[in-house]
C-alpha cells in the first residue's frame, strides 16, 4: 500500500439544492485521515453528513469543493466502478432477480474472472459469512440477517482496499444486531482492511471502532477513540450525543491550564473543573458537563470546593443502576448509582425529600465550549 | 363473515355486471353458429354436414362444415388473411418501436431533472385525453400535407409517391402508444430504488453494464406490461386506423367495418370470434407466464 491513509478528505464541501432553491451543505468543510486497517466510524443523527461523505468516498457524489484521496490518489470524478472500495448498503441493495450465488459472482464476472476462480472465490465467501449451501436462494427467501452477510460478501468478494458499511446493521432486531458487531469487528481484524462504518447509534460505534469522527451539521466536532470522545468530549454537542450528561450552564471567572472555575446562576455557587475544548477565555459562557455515573452522594464532611446540598426528588430503580433525581438549589441534576449491594430493604435507597451532598470531582467536571 | 356477502344488491350488481360484460359476448359467439344468413334473429344452428352448401332462401341447411359453416367460409376469404396479416405486422412493430421510445422516455423522467420536465410530462398526458378522432383527423392533415409537399418538390410520379398505407398507420399508432408505456414503466421505476444501480456500478459495472444487468431485468415486468397494454390498443384501434389507412394496409377492425356496411353475415361473427380466441389465449399466456415467474421470485 503505497499512502499512509487507505481514505483522506481534505476541506470537502458538499452543496444541494434544496426543493426550495436554497443551497445547503451538507458537508461543510470536512477533513479526516483514516489510516490503512483502522475501524474508522462516522457518527451522528440524520443530516449530519455522514452518509454524503461515504458517497463521496465511493463514488457516488462528487465533492463541491475539496478532493478526496484514496490510498493516496486524488479522485476527482472517477467514477465507482473505478474505485477500489466497495460499499454495504444500509439496504442492502441485493439485485432481487439474481440468487445468492449470482449476486456475490456478479463483482468477480465485471472483473472478468474465470468460471473456476468464480466458482472458488464464491464459494469461500459464503464459508466466511456461513451461508454455505444457499447459493442457489433468492434473496427474498433469506432472512433479514442473511441477507446481510450475502451483502457483506459481495462487497467482501471483490477484496476492496477499503470496505464501506453504511448503516448495515440498522434493519436487524437489537440481539442479532449485537451479534453482528462483535463478528464485524471481528472479520475487519482478521482480514485487515480499513472498515469505514457510517451508524447513528453511539453504542455501535463505541462498540467498534478504532476512531469515532462525530458529526452534527456537516461539520467534525470530534474526532478520537472511543475513550477519548466519552472521557473528553471537545464540546457540548459531542458530550450530549454520547452518552448522557448533566449541563450546567455559567460563566468562567478564573481560567488556568489545568483548572476553571465558573459561576453557575442555577447553583448560585462557583464550580471547579477541567477546562476542556480548545480557546476557552476568561469570562467566557460555557457548559459544566457531568456524567450521571461520575457524581458521588456523599456525607457533609468532605473538604471539596465542589460539595453541594442537593434534595432528592426521584428515584427510579432499574436493576443494576439506580438513577437519583436531584434539585441542587434551582438546577436539576440526575446521579446514577450502581446497585453494588444486593438488598431489599427501602431505608437502604434514598427517597424523595431526602437532604443529600453532591461531590462533583473536579476531575469529573468538564468545562465545555457552547457549541 | 362477511356481511356483504348475502346482501340482495351485492348479487345484483353482480349478476348486472357480468350480465352486461358477457352477454353481447356470448350472444356474438352463438350467432356465428347462425343457419341464418340474414342474422337478424337466431334461426337455429347448421343441422347438417353435406358435399357442399345447401341454402333455403337465406337459410343454410347443410354445409361441409356443418355447423362450423361460416368459419369455413372465412377461412376461404382472402381478405380476411391479408387483414389479419396487416394487423398483426402493425402491432408488432408499432409495439416494439413504442415499449423503447416509452421506456426510454419513462427513465429520462424518472431519472434528470431538466427545465422542460413539467411540460414533457404533461404532454404525455395529452394524447390520452383528447379525443381519438381528433388525433386521427390531426395525423391525417399531417401525412396528406406533408406528403403533397414533398411529393411536389421531389416530382415524384408512380410508385414513388408517398401516399397512406401501412407505414403511417404504424407511425401513428406508435404516436398515441408511447404515452401509454411510458406511464406504464414510470409507475413500476417508482418503487425502484436507486441503490440497486450504485450496487452494481460499486461492484464494477459501467452505465451500460449496470442498465443491461440489473436495471432493465429489474423493471421488466413494467415493460412487459406497458408492451402488452400498447399491443391490445393497437390491435383494436379502429379510429385512427380508419384515418390513416390507406390501399393494402386494411386491418381487421377496418374490414369488419367494411362488411358491416354491406350485409352482416355471420361471417363476421365467426371472425370475431376468432379474434376473441387468439386475444384471450394471449392474455392467458402472459398471466400463466408472470405467475411463474412471480413464483421464483417469492
Amino acid at each position: 500500500m503505497s499512502s499512509e491513509f487507505a481514505v483522506e478528505m481534505r476541506d470537502v464541501v458538499k452543496r444541494f439544492i434544496t426543493p426550495e432553491g436554497n443551497e445547503m451543505a451538507a458537508v461543510d468543510h470536512v477533513t479526516m485521515q483514516i489510516k490503512n486497517g483502522e475501524f474508522f466510524s462516522m457518527l451522528g443523527s440524520s443530516g449530519c453528513g455522514k452518509t454524503t461523505s461515504l458517497r463521496m468516498v465511493a463514488g457516488f457524489e462528487w465533492p463541491t469543493e475539496g478532493e478526496v484521496y484514496i490510498e493516496g490518489v486524488a479522485m476527482g470524478h472517477t467514477p465507482p466502478f473505478q474505485r477500489k472500495v466497495n460499499t454495504v448498503f444500509q439496504s442492502y441493495a441485493l439485485f432481487q432477480h439474481l440468487t445468492v450465488y449470482q449476486n456475490l459472482a456478479f463483482g468477480l464476472e465485471m472483473e472478468g474472472a474465470k468460471e473456476d476462480e468464480i466458482k472458488k472465490r464464491v464459494g469461500h465467501a459464503l464459508e466466511m459469512v456461513q451461508l454455505t449451501g444457499m447459493d442457489r436462494r433468492r434473496p427474498k427467501q433469506l432472512s433479514g440477517g442473511q441477507q446481510q452477510r450475502v451483502a457483506l460478501a459481495r462487497a467482501l468478494i471483490k477484496t476492496p482496499d477499503v470496505l464501506l458499511l453504511d448503516e448495515p446493521l440498522g434493519a436487524l432486531d437489537l440481539k442479532l444486531r449485537k451479534e453482528m458487531q462483535l463478528e464485524l469487528k471481528a472479520l475487519q481484524q482478521q482480514l485487515g482492511i480499513t472498515f469505514i462504518y457510517v451508524t447513528h447509534d453511539q453504542e455501535e460505534a463505541l462498540t467498534m471502532s478504532d476512531r469515532i469522527a462525530v458529526m452534527s451539521k456537516g461539520k467534525v466536532q470530534q474526532m478520537g477513540t472511543p475513550v477519548e470522545v466519552y472521557e473528553r468530549p471537545a464540546n457540548k454537542f459531542v458530550a450530549d450525543f454520547i452518552g448522557e450528561s448533566n449541563f450546567l450552564e455559567g460563566k468562567i471567572k478564573s481560567l488556568s491550564k489545568n483548572e476553571a472555575s465558573v459561576f453557575v446562576p442555577s447553583l448560585n455557587a462557583e464550580v471547579v473543573g477541567m477546562p476542556i475544548s480548545e480557546g476557552l477565555v476568561k469570562g467566557e459562557e460555557v457548559v459544566v458537563s457531568i456524567r450521571p455515573e461520575k457524581i458521588r452522594i456523599t456525607e457533609k464532611d468532605a473538604k471539596n470546593n465542589n460539595l453541594f446540598h442537593a434534595k432528592v426528588t426521584n428515584t427510579v430503580y432499574i436493576g443494576a443502576d439506580t438513577h437519583v433525581y436531584v434539585d441542587v438549589n434551582n438546577a436539576k441534576v440526575k446521579v446514577l448509582e450502581q446497585n453494588r449491594i444486593s438488598r431489599l430493604d427501602p431505608k437502604s435507597f434514598y427517597v424523595v425529600g431526602q437532604d443529600v451532598w453532591l461531590m462533583l470531582m473536579p476531575e469529573n467536571t468538564l468545562v465545555l465550549k457552547k457549541d | 363473515m362477511n356481511p356483504f356477502r348475502r346482501s340482495p344488491f351485492v348479487i345484483t350488481a353482480a349478476v348486472l355486471v357480468y350480465f352486461f360484460l358477457y352477454a353481447p359476448i356470448i350472444g356474438l359467439v352463438l350467432y356465428s353458429f347462425n343457419a341464418s344468413r340474414a342474422n337478424v334473429t337466431f334461426e337455429g344452428f347448421i343441422p347438417a354436414f353435406s358435399d357442399r352448401v345447401v341454402m333455403d332462401g337465406s337459410l343454410v341447411k347443410s354445409s361441409p362444415c356443418g355447423p362450423f359453416h361460416w368459419y369455413c367460409d372465412l377461412a376461404k376469404n382472402d381478405d380476411v388473411g391479408e387483414a389479419a396479416g396487416n394487423t398483426l405486422t402493425i402491432a408488432f412493430t408499432a409495439t416494439i418501436i413504442a415499449t423503447i421510445i416509452g421506456t426510454m422516455s419513462a427513465i429520462a423522467l424518472q431519472r434528470y431533472d431538466f427545465k422542460l420536465k413539467p411540460f414533457s410530462q404533461l404532454s404525455l398526458y395529452i394524447p390520452i385525453v383528447i379525443p381519438e378522432i381528433v388525433m386521427g383527423i390531426g395525423a391525417l392533415t399531417l401525412f396528406s400535407q406533408l406528403f403533397g409537399w414533398v411529393n411536389e418538390t421531389f416530382n415524384l410520379s408512380g410508385d414513388a409517391r408517398l401516399s397512406l398505407g401501412m407505414a403511417t398507420v404504424t407511425i401513428s399508432h406508435i404516436a398515441f402508444m408511447v404515452p401509454f408505456v411510458t406511464l406504464v414503466v414510470q409507475a413500476r421505476l417508482q418503487g425502484f430504488d436507486k441503490s440497486y444501480e450504485e450496487a452494481a456500478m460499486d461492484l464494477g459495472a459501467n452505465e451500460w453494464t449496470t442498465f443491461r444487468r440489473v436495471t432493465f431485468p429489474m423493471i421488466l415486468p413494467g415493460v412487459m406490461s406497458g408492451a402488452l397494454l400498447a399491443f391490445t390498443l393497437s390491435l383494436d384501434d379502429f379510429v385512427i386506423t380508419f384515418f390513416t389507412n390507406g390501399p393494402g394496409s386494411t386491418t381487421l377492425p377496418i374490414y369488419v367495418y367494411g362488411l358491416l356496411r354491406r350485409i352482416i353475415t355471420p361471417q363476421v361473427n365467426a371472425l370475431s370470434t376468432v379474434w376473441i380466441l387468439v386475444v384471450f389465449t394471449a392474455v392467458l399466456l402472459l398471466q400463466i407466464i408472470q405467475n411463474r415467474e412471480s413464483k421464483q421470485h417469492s
